[in-house]
C-alpha cells in the first residue's frame, strides 16, 4: 500500500521536473546578459533580446495591482464582515464563479469593452484583464484570512471602546496582514503567467513602449510569438523567456511559502 | 456604598433562547462583586449585558434596564462605545493584539479612539497602567517586544493594564484566571484588592474558593436566574436558598 502511494507520488512529480529540466537545457544557454537588456533584434540578427518583454510584464502586472487589489481587499473585508447580508452572499458567490472564467473569455471581455471603444490596444487594457482575473482571487484570500483572526480579538477591541468599523480595520485587518499579503502575491504569481487574456488586450509590441495607452510587450505574449515562428534565434530566445518567466513565478511561489512557514497556511 | 451598576428586570436573549430572567441587582461602587453559579447559569451573559457586549452576537438582545449611576446605558441614544469606554473588560483568554508592542497594546484603547497622545504622555499612562497591573516591574525593559512575546499570566495582566488605560470606572473580568496557572492566579488576585480602590470591579469565576477570597459581594446564579445575592462573608457562611447551600457545599457544579 505505502508503495503505491510513494509509486503515485513520483509519478505526479515527474511532469514537475521533468517541465524544469526541459526548460533548463533548452533556454539555459540562451539566457545572458542581452537577453534582460536588449530589445528584440530585426529577423536573421543574432543577439536580441527580451528587456521590453519583461519591463512590459512587470509594468502589466503593476498597474493590475493597482487596479485589482484594493477592490479584491475591499470586497474580502466586506464579506467577512457581513456575512449574513444577501449582498455579501452574492458576492461570494460571484466571486467563486469569476474564478472560475477561462482567461481568454475575460481577454475577449476586455477586447470588446475597452479596446474596440478606445480604438486600439493598450498596456491599460492588458492591466483591466488581469486585474479582473486578480479580484476573486484577491478576495476569497482576504476573507479567508480575516475569518482566521479569532473572535475573541474582535471582542476585546470593542470592549475597549472601539467602535466597529475602527476594530475592523485597525485590529482585524492588521490581524491577518500577512495572510492576505500571501495570497496577493500568490495572486501576482498566477497572473504574471498569463497568455491568451493579453493578446486581445494588450497585443505585443516589438519596441520599447511604457505608455499605458500603447499596446505593450509581455514575456508570455512575446514567449509565444518566438514559439511559433520559423526562426531558430527566436525559438532559442523564446526557450530562455519561458524559462525566466517560470523562474519568476517559481520564485514567487516558493518564496512566499517559505517565509510563512510555520505560520497560517493560505487556503487553495 | 453608594450603587454603580444597577440592572432592573433585566432579561437576556439569543434569539429565541431566553438566557437571563429578570435579573435585580445593584453593584457597589468600589468594591468586587463576584458572580458563580454552575457552567451555562448565565453569569457571562450578565456581566456582557453591563457593557453592552451582548448585542455584539447576531441576533442577541435585551430587555430591562440597566444604570450605570442612575443613567440606563440602553436608553435610546446611548452610544455603546460609549459606555464601553466607561465600563472596561477583560476576557477569559489573554488576548494582546498580535501586531503590536507590548506599549503599544497597553496604549491601544486611547490611540484607536483617535485621542492624540505626545510620546510622553503615552509612556506615562503605559507605565502608569502596567504598575496598576503590577506588570510593569517584569516588562519595562521589554516594552517593544510583542505583545505576544509574553507568558500567559503576564498577557492576562497585559489585557488588564489595556483596559485600565482607558480610565474606566467599572472593570468586568470574566473568568479571568480560567486559563492561568496558580501562581499567575494568585497574582491576578492580588490585584483585586488594589484595583477596588480606584475601580468598581465584577468578576465572573466558577471557582468558589476565588470568590470567597477576594470578593465583598457575591451573586449566585442558576439557570438564568439569579438565586441569592449578599455579602460574601453571609452567602458562604450562612446561605439564605437551599440551591445556594447546594452549590457552595459541592452537592452540584
Amino acid at each position: 500500500m505505502v508503495g503505491l502511494t510513494v509509486l503515485a507520488t513520483a509519478l505526479a512529480l515527474v511532469p514537475l521536473f521533468l517541465v524544469l529540466g526541459y526548460l533548463l537545457s533548452k533556454g539555459a544557454s540562451s539566457v545572458n546578459w542581452n537577453f534582460f537588456t536588449k530589445m528584440p533584434a530585426p529577423v536573421g540578427q543574432s543577439g536580441g533580446g527580451m528587456a521590453n518583454a519583461i519591463v512590459g510584464t512587470f509594468e502589466l502586472v503593476a498597474v493590475a495591482i493597482v487596479m485589482g487589489v484594493p477592490v479584491g481587499i475591499g470586497a474580502g473585508i466586506y464579506i467577512a464582515e457581513n456575512p449574513a447580508r444577501w449582498l455579501a452572499r452574492a458576492v461570494r458567490f460571484a466571486a467563486d464563479i469569476m474564478m472560475g472564467i477561462p482567461s481568454i473569455v475575460i481577454g475577449i471581455f476586455v477586447y470588446a469593452v475597452v479596446v474596440q471603444p478606445a480604438g486600439g490596444f493598450s498596456t491599460f487594457a492588458g492591466a483591466a484583464a488581469l486585474a479582473i482575473i486578480m479580484v476573486p482571487l484577491v478576495t476569497r484570500t482576504t476573507e479567508e484570512m480575516i475569518l482566521l483572526v479569532p473572535a475573541e480579538l474582535r471582542e476585546a477591541a470593542l470592549a475597549l471602546g472601539v467602535p466597529r468599523w475602527r476594530t475592523t480595520l485597525s485590529v482585524v485587518v492588521r490581524a491577518a496582514g500577512s495572510g492576505i499579503a500571501t495570497g496577493i502575491i500568490l495572486a501576482i504569481a498566477r497572473v504574471a503567467g498569463e497568455t491568451a487574456p493579453l493578446l486581445f488586450t494588450a497585443f505585443g509590441n516589438r519596441f520599447w513602449s511604457t505608455a499605458l495607452t500603447q499596446p505593450i510587450a509581455s514575456l508570455t505574449v512575446q514567449v509565444y510569438t518566438y514559439a511559433i515562428s520559423p526562426f531558430a534565434d527566436w525559438q532559442r530566445q523564446a526557450w530562455a523567456g519561458a524559462l525566466v518567466l517560470t523562474a519568476i513565478v517559481l520564485a514567487l511561489e516558493v518564496g512566499v511559502r517559505w517565509i510563512t512557514r510555520g505560520s497560517v497556511r493560505v487556503a487553495r | 456604598m453608594p450603587d454603580k451598576l444597577v440592572a432592573r428586570r433585566l432579561n437576556a436573549y439569543f434569539g429565541s433562547n431566553h438566557a437571563l430572567c429578570d435579573i435585580d441587582v445593584t453593584i457597589s461602587a468600589n468594591q468586587v462583586t463576584a458572580v458563580i453559579g454552575p457552567s451555562g447559569c448565565g453569569k457571562s451573559t450578565l456581566v456582557r449585558c453591563f457593557n453592552r457586549m451582548h448585542e455584539v452576537v447576531p441576533g442577541a438582545r435585551i430587555a430591562g434596564e440597566v444604570l450605570l449611576d442612575g443613567d440606563d446605558i440602553y436608553a435610546p441614544g446611548v452610544d455603546p462605545v460609549d459606555v464601553r469606554r466607561r465600563i472596561g473588560m477583560v476576557f477569559q483568554r489573554p488576548t494582546p493584539f498580535p501586531t503590536m508592542s507590548v506599549a503599544d497594546n497597553v496604549a491601544a484603547g486611547l490611540r484607536l479612539n483617535g485621542v492624540a497622545l505626545t510620546r510622553a504622555e503615552r509612556n506615562r499612562i503605559v507605565e502608569q497602567s502596567l504598575r496598576q497591573a503590577a506588570l510593569w516591574d517584569e516588562v519595562k525593559d521589554r516594552l517593544n517586544r510583542p505583545g505576544t512575546s509574553l507568558s500567559g499570566g503576564q498577557q492576562q495582566r497585559l489585557c488588564v493594564a489595556r483596559a485600565l488605560a482607558v480610565k474606566p470606572e467599572v472593570l468586568l473580568m470574566d473568568e479571568p484566571c480560567s486559563a492561568l496557572d496558580p501562581i499567575s492566579t494568585a497574582r491576578i488576585e492580588e490585584l483585586l484588592l488594589e484595583l477596588k480602590e480606584n475601580y468598581t470591579i465584577v468578576i465572573v469565576t466558577h471557582n468558589m474558593q476565588q470568590a470567597a477570597r477576594c470578593s465583598d459581594f457575591t451573586a449566585f446564579m442558576y439557570t438564568g436566574n439569579l438565586i441569592e445575592f449578599g455579602e460574601t462573608k453571609q452567602i458562604f457562611t450562612n446561605p439564605a436558598r437551599r440551591e445556594t447551600e447546594d452549590y457552595i457545599t459541592g452537592r452540584f457544579g
